[in-house]
């Protein structure tokens, strides 16, 4: 496949940035994106310009490192992380646009790595249960209804990559924060702090400078492991909850 | 717990939903109430004098029609403020636009905020048309019937209502189901449920105002 590339470069957050266009030739279908653009920055550091910086770690969907958007999709066309979207869903002769994730608490690092210790310190915050230390505690001795689990685990899918951030017109980080305090809510290790930690977290997330919820929906579209709009309503219903309850 | 309402984010946002049910509630209400003039003057005239005596005789005359005004102008005050800031906060969460574009979210969800300027226009105009009579050209104080067939005889009478009217239908297929979201009541099982009733409010209140102007344009009521 032959593709143009155009691809957001920017030297470092105090520099604007620009689009810049490639080519690149002699892609295959079966390439992830990532290593498309492997292909790209070999032939930037041959012809001695300075490679494009992009965000990777474990490349099979798991950390949440990669974070491009790509023709104006988070993660791009399919419902994937980056690193798990492949070649095979664009055709030869595409154009195709890539630029980093936008939002103020993302701050541009360098071309399409942004700063995403914004969500960190939302974690910090809140996303932690107080637990004794020593020897782990046999796995079936709190039990927990199989409902619940279930809530749990569909929250803690997710990885913290930032693209319902990315897709927000608000660059709301509503989706992200709500899996964390849902999947820790329900479960009955998470009920000591279940109240202090919705607060505390949203709190985090408003100090951060996310925007608001208006319920566009673009971020459950975006997201690449499924977490599902209601969450959302689930940690305004906590957070209501917890500001009638709560001894401060 | 006021502080952090009104600090929040999500608080601010369930400031917005509270006070947007409480005009939706006021809207159902109004729009039934409309639907009289249907049945002649004597009636809507009657109805509109019940207004002023309704809540007597605990209530002395105007009286419950005054709570009722001041509890929307509250509403409108704290919705308005509220989507004001959360708007100034979400154009500031995300100063740089995507170079590659392509449409957000669906129409009613994308013109909430354009859709909320309309209505405040609206509120304030629709008052001085047919509450102080201001802008009204032959307004008789007393006389709802008449001054109603009066402003839907001019064209910019019905122009202004019936743009107002569509972007109130609008602003409550998003906003009604919105409101079920912010305040916790939405789930994955009720969702469909509370956006067929979201889109069947927005559609009942939309048709019933409307009727009104059409009704005067093709003369069925005159
Ligand atoms: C004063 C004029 C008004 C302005 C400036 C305004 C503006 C807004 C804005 C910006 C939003 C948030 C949009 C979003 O979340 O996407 C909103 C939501 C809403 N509006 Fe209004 N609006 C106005 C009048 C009304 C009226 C007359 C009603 C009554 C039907 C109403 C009902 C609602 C509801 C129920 C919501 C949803 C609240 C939520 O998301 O929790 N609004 N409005
Ligand atoms: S909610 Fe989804 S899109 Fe948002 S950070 Fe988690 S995995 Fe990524
Ligand atoms: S690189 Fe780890 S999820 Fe994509």
């Amino acid at each position: 496949m032959k593709l143009t590339l155009r691809v957001w470069r920017q030297q470092n957050a105090e520099t604007p940035g620009a689009m810049a266009t490639y080519e690149v030739d002699g892609i295959s279908q079966d390439m992830s994106f990532l290593e498309m653009l492997d292909t790209l920055n070999e032939e930037l550091i041959l012809a001695g310009d300075e490679p494009v910086a992009f965000d990777h770690d474990c490349r099979e969907g798991i950390c949440g490192a990669c974070s491009l958007v790509i023709n104006g999709d988070a993660h791009g066309p399919e419902r994937t992380t980056t690193c798990q979207l492949h070649m095979r869903s664009f055709a030869d002769g595409d154009t195709i646009d890539i630029e980093p994730w936008r939002a103020s608490a993302f701050p541009v690092v360098k071309d399409l790595v942004v700063d995403r210790s914004s969500f960190d310190r939302i974690i910090q915050s809140g996303g932690y249960i107080s637990a004794p230390t020593g020897t782990a505690p046999d796995a079936h001795a709190t039990p927990v209804p199989k409902p619940d689990a279930e809530l749990a685990f569909e929250n803690a899918e997710c990885i913290g990559c930032g693209a319902c951030v990315a897709a927000c017109p608000n660059g709301s980080a509503m989706l992200f924060t709500a899996a964390k305090v849902n999947h820790l809510n329900v479960l009955p290790q998470g009920a000591p702090e279940r109240e202090t930690r919705v607060l505390d977290m949203v709190a985090q997330m408003d100090e951060e400078g996310f925007g608001g919820c208006t319920l566009t929906g673009e971020c459950a579209t975006a997201c690449p492991k499924g977490i599902p709009l209601p969450s959302i309503a689930a940690m305004n219903k906590e957070w209501l909850r917890a500001t009638r309850k709560v001894r401060r | 717990m006021t502080r952090t309402l009104w600090d929040s984010t999500v608080g601010k946002k369930t400031i917005m939903a509270v006070s947007g049910l409480i005009m939706l509630g006021y809207l159902v209400a109004h729009m039934v109430g409309n639907l009289k003039i249907f049945f002649g003057p004597g009636e809507f005239d009657g109805y509109a004098h019940w207004l002023r005596t309704m809540g007597e005789p605990i209530l002395h005359y105007e009286w419950a029609l005054w709570i009722v005004r001041v509890g929307l102008v509250a509403a409108v005050v704290l919705h308005g403020i509220s989507a004001y800031q959360l708007s100034r906060r979400d154009i500031r969460a995300r100063p740089a636009k995507y170079v590659h574009k392509r449409p957000r979210a669906s129409y009613a969800t994308r013109t909430m905020r354009w859709g909320g300027i309309i209505l405040v226009l609206f509120i304030i105009w629709h008052i001085l048309d047919l509450t102080t009579g201001t802008v009204h050209t032959s307004f008789e104080a007393g006389h709802p019937y008449q001054n109603v067939i009066d402003t839907f005889s001019t064209w910019y009478g019905n122009v202004i209502y019936i743009v107002a009217v569509l972007a109130m239908g609008l602003h409550v297929q998003h906003g009604f189901w919105s409101a079920a979201q912010t305040l916790g009541v939405g789930n994955a099982t009720r969702d469909r449920v509370l956006k067929t009733l979201a889109n069947v409010l927005a559609a009942v209140l939309t048709l019933g105002f409307i009727s009104v102007p059409v009704a005067v344009m093709t003369g069925v009521v005159s």
